[in-house]
């Protein structure tokens, strides 16, 4: 039960996007499109999910004065991989997150999480910490990136739904994202409390 | 196993172990991933230069091109920005049995409304347009990225040669049909296909004594 | 409150004028949609007393209205009076606590997002003939466009202009003719006499000050004077840019919106001259040929900061 608590503590209670605001930079820049709201989500959770365990297991072996570049170079490993792997194996997806692939290496949920939950807990737990929260953050980007498509382009996943006329374009665009954010907390907040 | 102490010798020999096992890590997966990103970047400009030139086989000849502030005031008076000389324009000669088909010509604009985007432009021996191909572009989704759409078609099907007498959009006058709302984009692909009118131009007045092209 | 809609009425009657029925849809729709709007935002989210009865949505709503282009899609008006309502004023607590001026962030969100239909203007039926569907450039498109391209102002103002029918209107609208509103543009936004006369009944019946209008159009004229003087064929003359554009509107009706503005006189004109100044920025450098909205929402956001340094003397201790 405990497990299963650390592995869903990431999707709604402690939300990472919604409820501990952490990772604005990726939220509010790759979301024009639900495919590029989830391939960032997974690419962040792979990161996660490796450099929580990875830190919990390395967690002892680590003087605590350089514990943050420590971090950092593990966190930065991790997204260099991604990056390599996702630009040789998925260049769709290369192409639309460019640049915002090594930015996870600075995205506070990664070192959010190593600090606050890899360092203390067990290597178990820190996976599934890592899993959670990343699930919780795919969940919201590709929510986000639906809501953004939709009225932006008019479509979900690439699939027309309405036609080319009724695009709002600002919803791709930055202020739309900070539009969609915002009215998309507040109704996360709303359900959370009506609960 | 108790923590370690923060002293000098741990904190180095820890930093020291962990960037080591990161850079073997890194360089592992580097050439594990490096023949195929190669392989996504060459099948991209391959797929672009089949694009731009249809009906094409033969080999192809990559020649770089240096655009020289002369050059450009020369042949197109728009063409004046002398800070982005040191960019190259990259044409791909390409010889067929009969001597020079025409070229498939990697260019670029800086004019662009978001930073610079690449694009590919086949011509034919005189210059005549064939084909357009974007390679890479961050324009507006929905105006200026249209570019990428079949606005660019009226380059090949209208039978332009740059190579005579530089595009323009028809707010300037031009010719090309602007994208509606995105003048700035289309402008910017004017540009760059002039770009590669010019450097094509500069090419072939080098390349003309040996047209069958069969020593290269 | 209700006396800004009678100010309203003169500019109103001349778009009606100008670009005909449509005009009388589009502001009716639009009225009857911001209130509709409050009304079921307060009656089912907040809960709340209904305060649709204060005008407020009304004047919303006319904002909205005479900030489009009369040909526009009837949806997407009503989408931007969603905005004014739903995003702009409810979403922050409804009537005094918006930091934005509906109307403006309704305009601003419409341009962004509709850049085609935002800037199709229709000419005015006394200008392009009979036909109703022509559309053409506004006046500060025309000079932002030529100057652009090598264009010399002063032939600018006398070329001919093309216009969406293939036919030439055969010169820019001169300086009466922009002064009663003859040009292309938002249909509330057109006659600078029209609105004029509406805010000279504001300032009569004390709706609003002259600080932020005044110092508004001075600053820009100002500034506009000085480029104008240091090279006439560059820079369009200062007089062109009062008339022009949504000059007037902004500086008179929606800059001095009391809620999203200064409380104080000295406030008031910072406030104005800053509007000025980034309107006139945009409208010589900027990617838009015009700036009033972005102005106007930039010092928006500033207000409290400039509340802050410019106290009314009552409170300040």
């Amino acid at each position: 039960m405990k497990k299963l608590r650390i592995l869903f503590n990431g999707i709604l209670k402690e939300n990472p996007i919604f409820v501990l605001v952490l990772g604005m930079c990726p939220t509010l820049g790759v979301t024009t499109s639900a495919f590029n709201g989830f391939g960032m989500g997974v690419a962040t959770m792979f990161v996660l999910m490796l450099s929580n365990a990875l830190i919990s297991l390395l967690k002892n072996f680590i003087p605590d004065m350089v514990r943050i570049p420590a971090f950092i170079v593990v966190i930065a490993t991790f997204v260099s991989i991604v990056d390599l792997l996702i630009q040789g194996f998925v260049p769709a997806l290369g192409e639309s997150l460019g640049l915002f692939i090594p930015l996870i290496v600075v995205n506070c949920i990664v070192l959010g999480r190593a600090e606050a939950f890899a360092s203390k807990n067990g290597v178990l737990d820190s996976m599934l910490d890592g899993i959670g929260m990343g699930l919780g953050f795919t969940l919201s980007l590709t929510l986000i990136g639906s809501v953004r498509e939709i009225l932006g382009s008019g479509s979900i996943f690439g699939f027309q739904i309405l036609p080319e006329s009724t695009n709002i374009l600002v919803f791709v665009l930055a202020p739309g994202a900070f539009i969609v954010l915002g009215f998309l907390m507040a109704l996360i907040r709303h359900l959370q409390k009506t609960e | 196993m108790s923590k370690k102490e923060s002293t000098l010798m741990n904190m180095l020999l820890a930093l020291l172990v962990i960037a080591t096992v990161a850079a073997a890590a890194l360089a592992g997966v580097y050439l594990l991933t490096k023949d195929s990103i190669d392989k996504v970047q060459d099948d991209k400009e391959q797929q672009a230069m089949n694009n731009v030139l249809p009906n094409f086989n033969g080999k192809t000849k990559s020649v770089g091109v240096l655009l020289t502030a002369a050059d450009k005031k020369a042949a197109n008076p728009q063409l004046t920005d002398a800070k982005d000389d040191k960019d190259s324009v990259y044409v791909n000669l390409a010889y067929d049995q009969n001597g020079l088909f025409g070229a498939a010509v990697k260019t670029y604009t800086d004019k662009a409304f978001s930073g610079k985007f690449t694009i590919m432009v086949g011509f034919d021996q005189e210059g005549k347009i064939l084909g357009t191909a974007v390679i890479s572009a961050s324009e507006t989704p929905g105006l200026g990225d249209k570019i990428k759409s079949d606005w660019a078609n009226q380059f090949k099907e209208k039978g332009w040669n740059p190579v005579e007498k530089p595009l323009s959009v028809n707010k300037d006058g031009g010719e090309v049909q602007a994208i509606t709302a995105a003048t700035i984009s289309s402008r910017a692909f004017c540009d760059a296909v002039n770009r590669a009118a010019m450097a094509y131009q500069k090419v072939l007045n080098v390349e003309k004594p040996n047209q069958k092209g069969e020593e290269k | 409150m209700w006396s800004v809609v009678v100010a309203l009425l003169p500019a109103f009657l001349v778009s009606v004028y100008y670009f005909g029925i449509p005009v009388i849809v589009l502001t009716l729709v639009s009225v009857g949609c911001c209130i509709l709007f409050e009304w079921l935002i307060q009656h089912f989210m907040f809960k709340g007393k209904s305060t649709v009865g204060d005008g407020s949505a009304v004047i919303t709503g006319l904002l909205v209205a005479f900030n489009v282009p009369a040909n526009l899609p009837i949806w997407i008006l009503i989408l931007g009076d969603l905005v004014a309502i739903g995003i702009a004023k409810m979403a922050f607590g409804g009537l005094g606590k918006n930091l934005f001026n509906p109307a403006i962030t309704a305009r601003v969100f419409l341009l962004i997002s509709f850049p085609v239909q935002m800037t199709t203007w229709p000419v005015p039926r006394t200008l392009a003939g009979v036909a109703d569907a022509v559309t053409g450039p506004t006046p500060l498109g025309v000079i932002k466009e030529g100057v652009k391209n090598g264009g010399v102002v002063d032939s600018l103002m006398n070329s001919p202009v093309p216009l969406s029918n293939n036919t030439l209107m055969e010169h820019m609208p001169n300086n009466v003719d922009m002064l009663l509103g003859q040009m292309g543009g938002s249909f509330g936004e057109v006659s600078a006499i029209a609105i004029l006369i509406g805010a000279l009944y504001l300032l009569f019946k004390k709706v609003i000050t002259w600080h932020i209008p005044v110092s508004f159009m001075l600053t820009a004229f100002v500034f506009a004077g000085i480029f104008w003087l240091v090279d006439p064929t560059q820079y369009a003359n200062p007089f062109f840019h009062l008339v022009t554009g949504g000059m007037m509107l902004g500086a008179c009706f929606m800059a001095t919106d009391m809620v999203t503005s200064p409380t104080s006189p000295r406030g008031m004109l910072v406030f104005g001259a800053g509007c000025g100044l980034i309107t006139m920025i945009i409208r010589l450098w900027g990617a838009y040929p015009e700036g009033v909205s972005f102005s106007i929402l930039i010092m928006n956001a500033l207000v409290p900061l400039i509340d802050k340094a410019f106290k009314p003397k009552t409170f300040a201790k």
